[in-house]
């Protein structure tokens, strides 16, 4: 106990001596610094290089952020797909899928994600000669992925309001619906319903406003596209990166989880005459879940603290920011590896805490 | 000519074979392949899949490839078209570069020496049936140290800068090194987080959780940048011994948090057991927890070991040469400029050869151990 105690003080009197020995103060003013340098990547945030170094930090979380959350979608996506595909009984599709898997994830992450970046720079062609992938709307190079850009004209936001109004609606009638069948055991066709309301309501609004959308459609001006949306090579290859790796991990989880579930829960269930997916939906699920939540929370988890691999290829998430450049630009190497460190506990805690919410919400409720 | 029927008395018929669409390879296709029209779907699809990968990649690693050229316009000489096939002569030309780094020629013996010695250090580890195991699993102890003299020299050895590693030899050595001592500091501190002193569990809790929370990458900028400040004032380390040391701290985290799991795993009566034996704190967990709650966790160990080896190439990002760096330090070679492809198969080879035989160990492991368990 002792040992240990002086062995932190030591440490903290280390710190401070050998700072003050190469004559660094330990503040958090350098954050007001203008930054000086680009983010070519900054799709939320007015970004220039007069900026703070706060404002690169804010950047670079919410590129983090942006990359991590869409890695997290897309992987569930793939993971789901080929955890189902794994436990198929079609041999074919099954050794496919499983020889993908075992390939993928036994080479390292960083790996994967520089060679996909050097295959979209690469191989891919120039933008003057980029490839039309999508009836000369979407485009493909190797400075990105170009898709056209939504326009909003008058009477778009009476759109968005209706849109709003119907998914309201449509969640007040899950409720009534579920309540109807709790009581009576009248089942209603919910999905259908609350598409109908979704769909219908939004897309009357929609033709009767005039139609107030209209694409932008990117086009080729000199050596580079002009107008839509594009996303740049960097963040393809991160996120995809990111996704398939991870996916991998998760399809492992998933078929694990419906494994978990008895083989006599699935009789049961035909037994009491539901039809295959109302026993998917009502019985098989909602067990396997129970099994995959605590690990697709780690592998989330472990999506976010990768995605920090940005870095090498460039994209510039908060490591890249504020623990790349502005470190090497203030020399506050304390400071600036604190605040990253921190976003990333933070963040860490906050997947945690929704995980465990979640897990909570679908545990077995015994009596 | 009519079909002969024979004669044969009620109950005397021989067995006829099976009929064709049950067993045999037809109806192997039909169960596994064509079941139902999504299987079918499904079987189209894969094959389409297939057709279109293969024979192109096939042909791009095999057929068209040259094993055996001067530079990458040598290569494609070669070849009917240039980049037709994979320039694998860029690979060979560079392995010996890959796997020693910039270790002196004369004293290459030294690293394959330690190779060599690993090789027996972990098969004394792993194999179970060896006689005189105890004395294995102290050479293997010991193996770290051995390799440690053998490489940097020093005691009669040429001394050799530690910038001089790079490549293979750089993977391994950051992975043995942190495979082997993350364990101990690991179980130290799965030991101090279930301590009943609450001083000393809240500082391996914040310990573990903290770099549990933490990119590997932002612990090796710490490494990088920072490390020297925490120690005393005046004391310098090379770059390896930092990354060493973090590396090592970051897994034990992972190792801490799994042993844990692995004594939390353990029935009470095991402990109540060793007490009533008159067993102080040690000498119970030496002789009875800890072998039991080692056994059962090695396969989850061996899995972050594959993680730990994996994340050994994250040390590029802080500039070491690793066999990435190295990798990459040679597509910028004018000679072999942009054999990207190549190259990054190649990698991707190495880690699969290795990751892939220890998720098999583990998961054999797994398997020997849960049928010799019972509750």
């Amino acid at each position: 106990m002792i040992v240990l105690f002086s062995l932190i003080g030591l440490i903290g009197r280390n710190i401070v001596i050998n700072l003050s020995a190469v004559g660094k103060d330990f503040s958090f003013g350098f954050m007001t610094w203008p930054a000086a340098y680009d983010i070519s990547f900054s799709p939320f945030i007015d970004y220039t290089n007069k900026s703070s170094h706060l404002e690169a930090g804010i950047v670079g979380a919410l590129n983090t952020l942006l990359v991590a959350i869409c890695g997290i979608i897309l992987a569930s996506i793939l993971g789901f797909i080929m955890g189902v595909l794994r436990l198929s009984n079609n041999w074919l599709i099954n050794r496919i899928v499983y020889v993908f898997l075992e390939f993928m994830r036994n080479v390292p992450i960083l790996i994967h994600i520089l060679a996909l970046y050097s295959l979209i720079v690469v191989l891919l062609p120039p933008a003057r000669k980029a490839i039309d992938v999508g009836a000369g709307n979407f485009f493909i190079s190797n400075r990105g992925l170009y898709a056209p850009a939504p326009v909003f004209e008058d009477g778009a936001g009476l759109v968005g309001i209706v849109f709003i109004i119907s998914v309201v609606a449509s969640y007040i009638f899950i409720k009534w619906a579920k309540k109807i069948q709790n009581d009576t055991g009248k089942i209603y066709p919910v999905f259908w319903i609350t598409s109908a309301i979704i769909i219908g309501f939004t897309g009357i609004t929609f033709l009767l406003t005039g139609m107030p959308l209209s694409w932008e459609v990117p086009v080729l001006k000199g050596f580079n596209f002009k107008g839509g949306v594009s996303i740049k090579p960097e963040f393809l290859a991160l996120w995809l990166a990111l996704s398939y790796y991870t996916a991998c991990f998760v399809a492992e989880i998933v078929r694990a989880g419906i494994l978990a579930v008895n083989k006599g829960q699935t009789e049961a269930a035909f037994a009491l005459g539901l039809k295959s997916n109302r026993s998917l939906q009502l019985i098989i699920i909602p067990q396997a879940l129970r099994v995959m939540v605590p690990p697709l929370c780690s592998t989330y988890l472990n999506l976010t603290k990768n995605s920090s691999l940005a870095i090498a290829i460039g994209y510039m998430d908060i490591t890249a920011t504020l623990g790349g450049i502005s470190l090497m630009q203030t020399g506050k190497e304390m400071e600036t590896m604190l605040i990253v460190m921190g976003f990333y506990l933070i963040v860490s805690l906050l997947i945690s805490a929704f995980m465990n919410w979640f897990n909570k919400r679908i545990k077995l409720t015994e009596r | 000519m009519p079909l002969e029927q024979k004669k044969y008395p009620v109950g005397a018929h021989p067995d006829l074979p099976p009929p064709v669409s049950t067993t045999g390879p037809l109806a192997w296709i039909k169960t596994n392949l064509f079941s139902s029209p999504l299987n079918t779907a499904l079987t189209i699809l894969s094959l389409w899949l297939l057709w279109t990968i293969v024979p192109p990649f096939i042909n791009w690693v095999f057929l068209e490839s040259i094993w055996d050229a001067a530079d990458r316009k040598d290569c494609w000489a070669q070849m009917p078209n240039p980049r037709e096939g994979a320039c694998w002569a860029f690979i060979i030309g560079s392995f010996e570069f890959f796997v020693y780094g910039w270790y002196p020629d004369t004293e290459k013996w030294r690293v394959n020496l330690s190779f060599i010695i690993l090789i027996f250090a972990i098969v004394g580890v792993l194999k179970e049936k060896l006689p005189g195991k105890k004395y294995w699993l102290l050479f293997a102890g010991a193996f770290p140290f051995i390799a440690a003299w053998l490489l940097l020299g020093g005691f009669g050895l040429k001394e050799v800068e530690t910038s001089k590693i790079g490549g293979i030899l750089l993977t391994v050595i950051i992975g043995i090194t942190g495979i082997s001592f993350s364990l101990p500091i690991g179980i130290v501190l799965a030991l101090g987080r279930r301590s009943k002193m609450p001083a000393l569990s809240s500082v391996c809790v914040i310990f573990i959780e903290f770099i549990r929370g933490v990119p590997l990458i932002t612990l090796l900028f710490v490494a990088s940048t920072m490390l020297t400040y925490f120690l005393p004032p005046g004391s310098t380390f090379d770059l390896l011994m930092r990354v060493l040391i973090m590396v090592t701290l970051f897994q034990s985290a992972y190792i801490a948090e799994i042993v844990r799991g692995g004594l939390q795993g353990l029935s009470q009566g095991q402990y109540e057991a060793a007490d009533s034996l008159g067993l102080n704190y040690w000498k119970a967990h030496r002789l009875i927890i800890l072998p039991q709650a080692l056994k059962i966790s090695i396969p989850p160990i061996v899995n972050t070991f594959i993680s730990l080896f994996k994340d050994t190439t994250l040390v590029l990002i802080i500039g070491m040469m690793d066999i990435v760096g190295l990798g990459r330090a040679r597509l910028n070679d004018p000679y072999w400029l942009g054999l990207a492809g190549e190259l990054y198969l190649f990698i991707a080879i190495f880690f699969f050869i290795c990751c892939f035989s220890m998720s098999r160990y583990s998961i054999n492991l797994e398997n020997k151990l849960s049928t010799g368990r019972r509750d």
